[in-house]
């Protein structure tokens, strides 16, 4: 299935697995005669702006949630981890309502701020920092470290797996967004690559060379990610599921 | 970490540093998922109760847009729709999940292989997917259509036709989202003690039989945990949308709307805010209800073993 989908061919039917001949006309197609290069970079940079916030707050609050106590910890814990249900489909039409007041809309703003805040991330994150020692902070504490020297200078050294598997799978899950650009976005400039498929398909229907040229275009960056860190993706969503 | 032995520099005790370093720490975290997520959540309850035209102004009409639901044909449609894919997808689901893990659990080459590719949907988006899956189906040339047709199943629609399109649907999300249910399941498998196994090999159990009275009650926290969370997703709509966004748009006849689909049309195509926040209401007090369900199955939302 994979394969044949992923082979740019004019004749996309009739062949069957093997195409006649290969051809970059498609691909050629895709980046001259439609901005598909600014697709590319809108969703190349809001994915990376979102992922790198992202870590920051979310270890943040994660080891805030795991190892410091303070008063209503296990009230926002809770509350956090209820936002798990709440999907974007749901509150799509409020949210919209909220973009738009805020001056968001149509703007790498309201692309990126939304999108941010994530549960997942969070939870993994404080599952994770719950399994370090407690002497671990106890001797910079005692050494009269601050709380802010204990995370950057120990906390985040150590997770640097667990980051870099979370760095990974928000990063995807961004690159591959879909609904929330579509919504929020209208100025062709601003589409993400998503957006920018669907819309070829709407437009030259039936032209499908293009359109899966310009999926594999999309989807082969997520593959070579998937497949250089494949082992520690698999693991962080195998640890995920229960606990 | 006591009290006592914590008076520093700043003239703060170490318990109250740690108290204030703890708020400042979770706080950009809280405040963005107050606004963009709870926030959203009571503004769809609060617009439920307007009618919204086109310059955003909003006019209180009480539960006007609750009772137009009940006379609407589309709403009740969307709302047959979605349990059905859910009742469709969650056992599927949770058979493919099992399966497969059951069947790459070894440490070998291959499991490892065929694990990868298994998951290996879960990172293309799901608007290439159901490209894919479009090309694959497309009417008499897609590869699917002329495989049929050699059974002499000629000239069968796949997405277009109402009888096949929810299913082919269901197909679709199955073929994705099977990658990640079997590595929960592997993840479920790992914690059962391989003791139990040989224990049971060496009274001369059947593979057959261990994985009846083994492997199977061992995994029933797994198992709650995957049936409910796809159920919840599956209503939730995070796949289905995208999914019938680039396939069928809702058709043919409705047979693919579903209540996400349908509030999302009524809110952006027409423009019907306040309507389409109470519609999203509904959905919100069901995901509601099954959450709690939820937590009260799981005892709190732990999956330990046994009662």
């Amino acid at each position: 299935m994979f394969v044949t989908a992923f082979k740019p061919q004019a004749d996309v039917f009739s062949l069957g697995v093997t195409p006649s001949h290969l051809t970059f006309d498609n691909l050629v197609y895709v980046f001259t005669q439609v901005d598909f290069l600014r697709s590319l970079f809108n969703t190349f940079f809001v994915s990376a702006v979102v992922t790198a916030v992202a870590l920051l707050l979310h270890s943040m609050a994660g080891y805030a949630l795991a190892r410091l106590r303070f008063p209503g910890r296990e009230v926002i814990f809770l509350g956090m981890f209820s936002t798990f249900l709440i999907s974007l489909p749901v509150i799509i039409v409020p949210l919209f309502i909220l973009v738009k007041s805020l001056g968001l809309l149509d703007s790498y703003g309201g692309l990126i701020n939304p999108s941010i805040f994530n549960a997942f991330g969070i939870f993994l994150l404080r599952q994770f920092y719950l399994s370090f020692p407690r002497e671990l902070e106890e001797a910079a504490l005692m050494d009269g470290a601050s709380f802010w020297r204990i995370y950057t200078s120990i906390i985040l050294p150590l997770s640097r797996p667990i980051l870099a598997a979370l760095a990974i799978l928000l990063f995807l899950a961004n690159w591959n967004s879909f609904l929330w650009p579509l919504t929020v976005t209208s100025s062709k400039n601003l589409w993400v690559v998503q957006v920018a498929i669907v819309s070829f398909q709407g437009q030259y229907s039936g032209s499908w060379n293009y359109v899966v040229a310009a999926s594999s275009v999309v989807t082969i960056p997520t593959m070579v990610l998937f497949l250089l860190f494949q082992h520690s993706i698999m693991e962080s969503i195998k640890t995920s599921g229960l606990k | 970490m006591h009290a006592s032995s914590s008076r520093r520099g700043s003239g703060l005790t170490l318990r109250r540093r740690e108290r204030i370093a703890g708020v400042l720490f979770v706080l950009p975290d809280l405040l963005g998922l107050a606004l963009f997520a709870f926030l959203p959540m009571l503004l769809a309850l609060g617009i439920g109760f307007f009618t919204v035209d086109g310059f955003d102004s909003y006019r209180f009409i009480g539960m006007a847009n609750y009772r137009r639901m009940v006379h609407d044909q589309l709403f009740l449609q969307s709302q047959r729709v979605t349990p059905e894919y859910v009742a469709a997808l969650a056992p599927s689901l949770y058979l493919s999940g099992l399966g497969l893990a059951l069947l790459v659990q070894r440490q070998s080459r291959l499991s490892g292989l065929l694990r990868t590719m298994f998951f290996m949907p879960q990172m293309v988006s799901l608007v290439v997917v159901a490209i894919i899956w479009q090309v694959l189906l497309v009417d008499k040339l897609g590869i699917v259509s002329q495989g049929l047709s050699l059974f002499s199943v000629a000239n069968l629609s796949l997405l277009g036709d109402p009888r096949f399109a929810l299913a082919s649907l269901v197909v679709i999300s199955v073929w994705f989202l099977m990658g990640f249910y079997m590595l929960i399941f592997l993840g479920g498998l790992q914690d059962i003690p391989r003791e139990y196994y040989e224990a049971a090999r060496m009274d001369g159990a059947t593979p057959v039989k261990s994985l009846f009275y083994i492997t199977l009650p061992l995994l029933k926290p797994t198992s709650f945990f995957v049936l409910l969370v796809s159920a919840v997703a599956a209503v939730a709509g995070s796949q289905a949308f995208d999914l019938v966004y680039v396939t069928t748009k809702g058709g043919p006849a409705n047979s693919t709307s579903f209540a996400i689909y349908y509030i999302y049309q009524e809110a952006f195509q027409y423009s019907e805010f306040g309507y389409a926040s109470a519609m999203a209401t509904t959905l919100v007090v069901m995901l509601m209800a099954m959450t709690l369900l939820l937590f009260a199955l799981t005892h709190g939302g732990r999956f330990e073993q046994g009662q």
